[in-house]
């Protein structure tokens, strides 16, 4: 009895997750006519890289780059930023070290749209609005919290005694930071960086409200604005998800546990 | 005095970001809520309570805040179980579970813009997915207009936010079971306890936090929700699948009324942070009920 309804579960959700990506898939190589007129689970009869190269010649690839760029730099901002404030809140004593730490914390769950209308107010007056530097603060602003408590709870582990032998040989706290903190910290950044370049990767309202031109758009605006302009091509519509899906999949098949384990960095709060 | 003096170093960008990014826009929303203004004039117009006023009996907000109430509890009835179910599976699971693997987790690979997008096409009324599978197999009663009837177009953007979010929460159980130490469950087979009764007496009992922790995210993500519904109905039609986020975001972007925009995300502010505030109490209730 209780091995059929495992059985059942396993390949539902097989299918749940599976056809989904079938569907995408196939109906990217397939012609806008054979899509209206063939049933949606029949493979392409004839296999056409039409719809691919209609994309490859557009602004995809320009945003791709866009996306590259501003989450690279973010992530770097944010490691940076986040470790400095995580070595503080772990390793030295000091007056409103716990208040500070739950302000930071806070900032977890406070949602992005309370600040929308004031970051936009910023960004035209600093005439920065419709460039990749608008992003880039918010971007490293709202990952801070969940990158400075995961930083935080992995540099309290790091045992105190190598920290204790750098002292005695006179190191400051930069130096500590610099010498013995973080190139422990390794695996800590790992899971920080890839939980914020997953996240910065598919990040939409910011980039919505921040940027207009195609010139300026990162990869989900970039799918934003196809599906707005070839609204009645879903052939070309599914190559261009196809390709967004793309890396992260890539990477994902390489690197199992670790992007599966990053993308948890979220949820370890416990 | 050198001890406060170098912790600040360290706390500075991190938090030059925070106030520059987050509090003070806050505040500044705050602030906002109580003009009228649409954001280019240079003058604007002190409303004292009136943006208030207004929201409080603004029957679309109230509609926005019970979708969104709907998808908290919805997601947390649908995902969580369906999550926990797979997470067991795959903890129990033989070698064909294995091959499995790879595919469960492929909705959380997408964009949520890109999930949007696909599942736009998959309930397109004519050439989608949905339909035309239903027409195939006689159930013509089940060929409906998914995402342009009001009736449907909320529970149909419900069901791909249970598609996208199932993976994340069932590894995030799969990592609590794993955890658990073998010895108990070789302790219980010898006992002559069944897979079953080892789940519902000894795994799901230690798996309290974490499924707290669970609903916890799920309860806020829920509140905030925002691009999976913009990119697929845009709160419609005709408000039927409005969220607080998307209503303040036509306020503010559509129709630049960006003090009653403002309203709207302090209001929603405010509901994040009391039911943040209501679940940790609830957490250290329970912590001191044990």
């Amino acid at each position: 009895m209780r091995r059929p309804m495992m059985f059942l579960l396993a390949a539902a959700w097989l299918l749940a997750a599976g056809l989904p990506y079938y569907f995408m898939v196939q109906s990217g190589f397939k012609t806008q006519f054979e899509l209206l007129s063939a049933p949606f689970w029949a493979l392409p009869k004839e296999w056409t890289l039409e719809n691919y190269r209609t994309v490859l010649a557009g602004p995809f690839v320009h945003s791709l780059f866009n996306s590259l760029l501003v989450v690279s730099l973010s992530v770097l901002l944010i490691l940076a930023t986040a470790s400095m404030a995580a070595y503080a809140f772990a390793r030295i004593q000091f007056r409103f070290s716990r208040p500070l730490f739950a302000i930071v914390v806070a900032g977890l769950v406070i949602p992005v749209h309370v600040t929308l209308i004031p970051v936009y107010l910023l960004t035209t007056k600093l005439g920065i609005y419709d460039t990749l530097w608008a992003l880039i603060g918010p971007y490293v602003a709202f990952n801070l919290p969940i990158s400075v408590f995961v930083l935080t709870e992995f540099m309290r582990e790091i045992p105190r005694e190598l920290e204790e032998a750098a002292k005695m040989d006179g190191a400051g706290p930069f130096s500590i930071f610099w010498r013995v903190i973080l190139p422990l910290s390794g695996p800590g950044l790992a899971t920080v960086g890839i939980y914020n370049a997953v996240a910065l990767w598919n990040e939409f309202v910011f980039a919505y409200v921040l940027t207009s031109s195609p010139a300026r758009r990162t990869l989900p605006l970039a799918i934003w604005d196809y599906q707005g302009q070839y609204s009645a091509n879903i052939p070309l519509i599914m190559a261009v998800l196809s390709l967004s899906a793309l890396p992260l999949i890539l990477i994902y098949i390489v690197a199992q546990e670790r992007v599966t384990g990053g993308m948890m960095a979220g949820a370890i709060k416990g | 005095m050198k001890a406060t003096g170098k912790p600040l170093l360290f706390l500075l960008p991190a938090f030059a970001f925070l106030i520059v990014f987050v509090v003070w826009p806050i505040l500044y929303s705050i602030q906002l809520s109580f003009y009228d203004w649409n954001g280019i004039t240079a003058s604007r117009h002190f409303a004292g309570l009136g943006n208030w006023r207004v929201l409080l009996t603004d029957a679309v907000f109230w509609r926005a805040l019970r979708n969104n109430i709907i998808i908290v509890i919805l997601s947390i009835a649908i995902q969580l179980p369906i999550a926990m179910g797979l997470a067991v599976l795959l903890h129990r699971g033989g070698k064909t579970l294995k091959l499995f693997k790879v595919v469960y987790y492929f909705p959380m690979l997408m964009s949520t813009v890109a999930v949007g997008v696909l599942f736009k096409a998959v309930y397109n009324v004519q050439f989608g997915a949905i339909n035309p599978l239903a027409e195939t197999l006689g159930l013509h009663a089940l060929a409906l207009d998914w995402l342009g009837d009001s009736r449907f177009a909320l529970f149909s953007v419900i069901a791909v936010i249970c598609w996208q979010f199932i993976p994340f929460y069932m590894i995030l159980f799969l990592a609590r079971l794993v955890s658990i130490p073998t010895e108990l469950r070789e302790a219980a087979s010898m006992d002559g306890a069944t897979g079953r009764q080892f789940f519902w007496r000894v795994e799901l009992p230690l798996m309290r936090g974490i499924v707290g922790t669970a609903m916890t995210l799920s309860l806020i993500g829920s509140l905030k929700y925002f691009d999976l519904i913009w990119v697929m109905t845009e709160g419609g039609p005709s408000h039927s699948s409005e969220l607080m986020a998307t209503y303040m975001y036509k306020q503010a972007f559509a129709t630049y009324r960006m003090g009653y925009g403002s309203a709207i995300a302090t209001a929603m502010f405010m509901i994040v942070m009391i039911a943040a505030l209501a679940t940790i109490a609830a957490g250290q209730r329970r912590k001191l009920e044990v």
